[in-house]
């Protein structure tokens, strides 16, 4: 049934696959932030060394993951849709890279933080963690943001891009709604951090710092709801970058609330999602359930589907050109060919497979929480 | 299609790809290798239940987290460099290029990743057969990746499976068996992990070397050279045999690359190997002057090198420059002459059809088809821009065979001397043990020096040159980056080599 799909499927249906796959390996991305999130919380939570090592070796056991799916992210959309990946990273050279920076730093810091002889020292390998938690996540949040605000680029006849700013994408973190879209992500990242490590940490000897984590929890949810409210008053009015029959791009007022109307299945996902994302919080704060995470982080994906749906969904420039209109990129104009699509779906076959396994061995590793036995025992000096 | 080509940015732009492949080539070979060994080094402690192989497997699986978060920090930034640096490349080639890389993040990375945790993670955590099961997924994975990012760089070598769009002005896919069993990719895999795998098993050599001179944790480090040796002995046959056909494979497909790393100008049947000798690197290929400053050539073994055949004809560097039409050689000045037809029909057929002229645009796109195989010639400026860096190319590639020659020999001399017992006595035998491991990294850096350096002026082979493949960037943009990552890079190594002298100082825990 599978095989007589792809042999049918048309070039577009494909794109909005890709799209849709892509916008789920982004979504879990923002979810599994909550590392990101959790180091944040490092410098706020963990008083003691003995509740630094807890919260990092919890955060450590899963640190991997987040990278691999943000590198996977951009295989993905180097793959479905070259042409954005050629003019987002080759214009908006510098924001990029002080992207890939942080993650560059945060990569050794695990291994390197608490190692003799790791020439720096552990405050240093934790401000690397407390830079890539913060910066890392608002630079990569502002970037969505221009999804809907646009970007300062021409593309030539050849699809060579130019861009038109000298800040090379810098400038999106100047615009209020870019910064609230990653200050959004960046608290909400801190309270899926403080969810997380209260479900993965067995607290006995380490009661205050679960009191600590419920606080943070509920803290920087609230912390999140002004950029998310600002996110929301500004988009729902916002002239929209629309693509018509043609392929011509043009701007629609209120073109993304009416992405949410057209597409229903939009507007129920955000409903839904900011729905589990409160009742996790809440959960939370006001109880002492541990499981917040799991509702929160569902609602999570569900809410950056909505947004990666309103922007490359319903005939939508997902990467609008401010400078030029018809330099756009849509999910149509910026995709490989109906081959590749193809084939890459075949392999997008295995992504259950591997979601499977990823969620057997969390349960596995997780069974056994990170407690204060085990990073005081014998052992201690193997771990993070 | 790119009006003004700013060089100076293109050199910056390769300098920065090549520095952060040299950096990112230190820690990737001996994650690809090490990771077998440890897997064989558990697989016997959960066998045995020795508590002596316990030690031994988390002391190496120590010293291979140390290495590995380095790795994937720099392997980001190649991944995502393509982007940054050379975007007209990413979207020339990306629904090609894309695919390997994408598979290799849901394929391998995944594996890697989610095992890593438990290998480091799972002693008290999990059964002990789960655990050894993750230690050798994260071999599996680690090898996948190679796998798909070997592909994708054979592609670059080797463009099969692909055709040129003109309505699009990019390279398609139209066969993805092919690329993916690109015979070049299949020698580059086999070559890079063979290769990976001896690397490994010298690093282990070098360090339990010193333990051996030191007279310390000595039953685990005969231990672990015993393993390190067998394993690093049938690697290097396996090194021997897929370079022979990845050499095979340049010259069929890379002529130019191999008359390059043999410092072959003037093309010559029963063609000899040069066994010893000093390039002149003042040479040009337009010139007059001695390409060797001196040399001794081995006859005929060229010839069975790259074309499997006694006293064939193998072409040299001018021939390929300037054609030879006794042999039937086009030169690169005609491949030029029919690629900028190519290019002016390619711009032509977008003029016309922007203009909807159907008749204009299928004559145009009629010369465009009969030249396009020539597509990438009509980018250089001359024929000899064609010519690689031939002295570096030979260079790395002798610096690499003296090297992976000299290997099997020490793995047979350590294993010698381990079975006759007298290892510990062998002292000159253990102080030269101790560098393997930064000759081993010489012979990688080498090898990936020539497979790179050689192809150049090409991003990829005969269609796109570096200088297209470029992002649209000043040059003082990416020499600010360039600096950037190297002063980064730089002082993690440092941070890096720290602790791993750190740990080896300590050594594994002793029963």
């Amino acid at each position: 049934m599978i095989a007589y799909w792809l042999e049918t499927a048309t070039l577009a249906q494909l794109q909005g696959l890709w799209w849709f796959l892509c916008s789920v390996l982004g979504s879990l991305l923002i979810f599994l932030f909550f590392v990101q999130g959790g180091q944040t919380l490092l410098w706020q939570v963990a008083k003691t060394d003995v509740e630094k090592s807890l919260v990092i070796n919890s955060l450590g056991k899963k640190w991997e993951l987040t990278f691999t799916t943000l590198v996977t992210f951009g295989g993905a959309l180097f793959a479905a849709f070259p042409k954005f990946y050629a003019t987002s990273f080759g214009g908006a050279y510098w924001v990029w890279m002080l992207i890939l920076f942080t993650f560059i730093i945060q990569a050794v810091s695990y291994e390197y933080r608490t190692k003799p002889r790791n020439i720096f020292g552990a405050k240093v390998y934790e401000t690397f963690l407390l830079i890539n938690g913060s910066v890392g996540v608002l630079l990569i949040g502002a970037a969505v943001g221009t999804f809907f605000t646009g970007s300062n680029f021409t593309l030539s006849s050849y699809n060579l891009v130019t861009w038109t700013s000298s800040l090379r994408g810098l400038e999106a973190a100047f615009s209020l709604f870019n910064l609230s879209v990653g200050l959004f992500l960046v608290f909400n990242a801190r309270a899926l951090g403080a969810m997380y490590l209260l479900n993965n940490i067995d607290f006995t000897g380490a009661e205050e710092l679960e009191e600590r984590l419920r606080e943070a929890t509920f803290k920087n949810f609230t912390l999140s709801l002004p950029f998310l409210g600002w996110f929301l008053l500004q988009i729902i009015p916002m002239d929209g970058y629309a693509v018509s029959a043609t392929g011509e791009v043009f701007r629609q007022s209120f073109k993304y609330l009416l992405n949410l109307v057209q597409v229903p299945a939009l507007a129920v996902s955000l409903v839904v999602g900011l729905a589990l994302v409160i009742t996790g919080v809440m959960l939370t704060a006001k109880t002492k359930a541990k499981c917040g995470i799991w509702s929160s982080g569902l609602g999570t994906v569900l809410v950056g589907m909505t947004i990666f749906g309103m922007a490359g969904f319903n005939n939508t420039a997902f990467y609008p050109s401010k400078v030029d209109l018809q330099s756009s990129l849509t999910i149509h104009n910026a995709s490989s060919s109906l081959y590749t699509l193809q084939t890459m779906t075949w392999v997008a076959l295995a992504i259950p497979v591997v979601l499977l396994y990823v969620a057997y061995v969390w349960r596995s590793l997780d069974m056994k929480k990170v407690s204060v036995a085990e990073v005081t025992g014998p052992e201690a000096e193997e771990l993070y | 299609m790119i009006e003004n080509i700013d060089l100076s940015m293109v050199n910056w732009a390769r300098a920065q790809f090549a520095l952060t492949a040299l950096y990112h080539w230190i820690f990737v070979p001996l994650t690809l290798g090490i990771t077998w060994i440890i897997a064989f080094y558990h697989t016997i402690y959960v066998k045995t239940g020795s508590e002596e192989w316990k030690n031994l497997t988390r002391f190496w699986m120590k010293l291979f987290a140390i290495n590995f978060a380095i790795g994937v920090a720099t392997g980001i930034i190649l991944e995502f460099e393509f982007g940054t640096n050379w975007s007209n490349y990413s979207w020339m080639v990306g629904d090609i290029f894309g695919a390997p890389l994408a598979i290799e993040g849901i394929f391998a990375f995944f594996l890697e990743a989610t095992f890593f945790a438990v290998m480091f993670f799972g002693w008290n955590r999990v059964s002990k057969k789960f655990h050894l099961f993750s230690t050798w997924m994260v071999a599996v994975g680690s090898n996948l990746s190679g796998v798909w990012i070997l592909v994708a760089n054979a592609w670059m070598q080797h463009p099969v499976g692909q055709a040129f769009n003109p309505n699009t002005a990019r390279f398609e896919m139209q066969n993805f068996s092919e690329v993916v069993f690109n015979p070049v990719a299949v020698s580059k895999f086999t070559h890079t992990t063979s290769a990976s795998m001896l690397f490994a098993a010298l690093f282990i050599l070098s360090i339990s070397s010193f333990y051996l001179l030191k007279g310390r944790h000595v039953k685990m480090a005969k231990q672990s050279i015993l393993v390190a040796a067998v394993f690093g002995l049938l690697a290097s046959g396996f090194v021997a045999f897929s370079g022979d056909e990845a050499a095979y494979e340049d010259a069929q497909n890379q002529p130019m690359k191999l008359a390059a790393f043999e410092g072959l100008y003037k093309g010559e049947t029963n063609a000899g190997i040069v066994a010893f000798g000093m390039i002149n690197p003042a040479k040009k290929v337009d010139d007059d002057k001695d390409a060797f400053i001196f040399s001794i050539k081995v006859p005929g073994i060229l010839s069975i090198l790259a074309n499997r055949s006694p006293g064939s004809f193998v072409p040299g560097i001018e021939d390929l420059v300037y054609g030879n039409a006794e042999r039937g050689i086009m030169g690169a000045q005609q491949k030029i002459e029919k690629g900028k037809i190519a290019l002016t029909q390619l711009d032509a057929y977008k003029k016309a059809k922007k203009a909807d002229n159907q008749v204009a645009a299928t004559a145009a796109l009629t010369l465009f088809n009969a030249h396009k195989d020539y597509l990438g010639y009509g980018f250089l400026e001359k024929p000899e821009d064609a010519v690689p860096p031939v002295a570096m190319s030979f260079n790395a590639f002798h610096i690499m065979v003296v090297l992976g020659s000299l290997f099997p020999l020490v793995f047979l001399a350590y294993l010698y001397f381990s079975y006759k017992g007298t290892l510990e006595k062998q002292r000159l035998l253990l102080g030269g043990g101790t560098i393997l491991f930064f000759l081993g990294l010489i012979a990688h850096w080498a090898g990936w020096i020539l497979a790179e350096v050689g192809r150049q002026p090409w991003a990829i082979q005969d269609l796109l040159p570096v200088t297209i493949a470029r992002s649209n960037l000043t040059a003082g943009t990416v020499q600010t980056s360039f600096f950037m990552f190297l002063a980064l890079f730089t002082v993690l190594l440092i941070a890096e080599i720290s602790i791993m002298l750190k740990q080896i100082s300590i050594g594994p825990e002793e029963n």
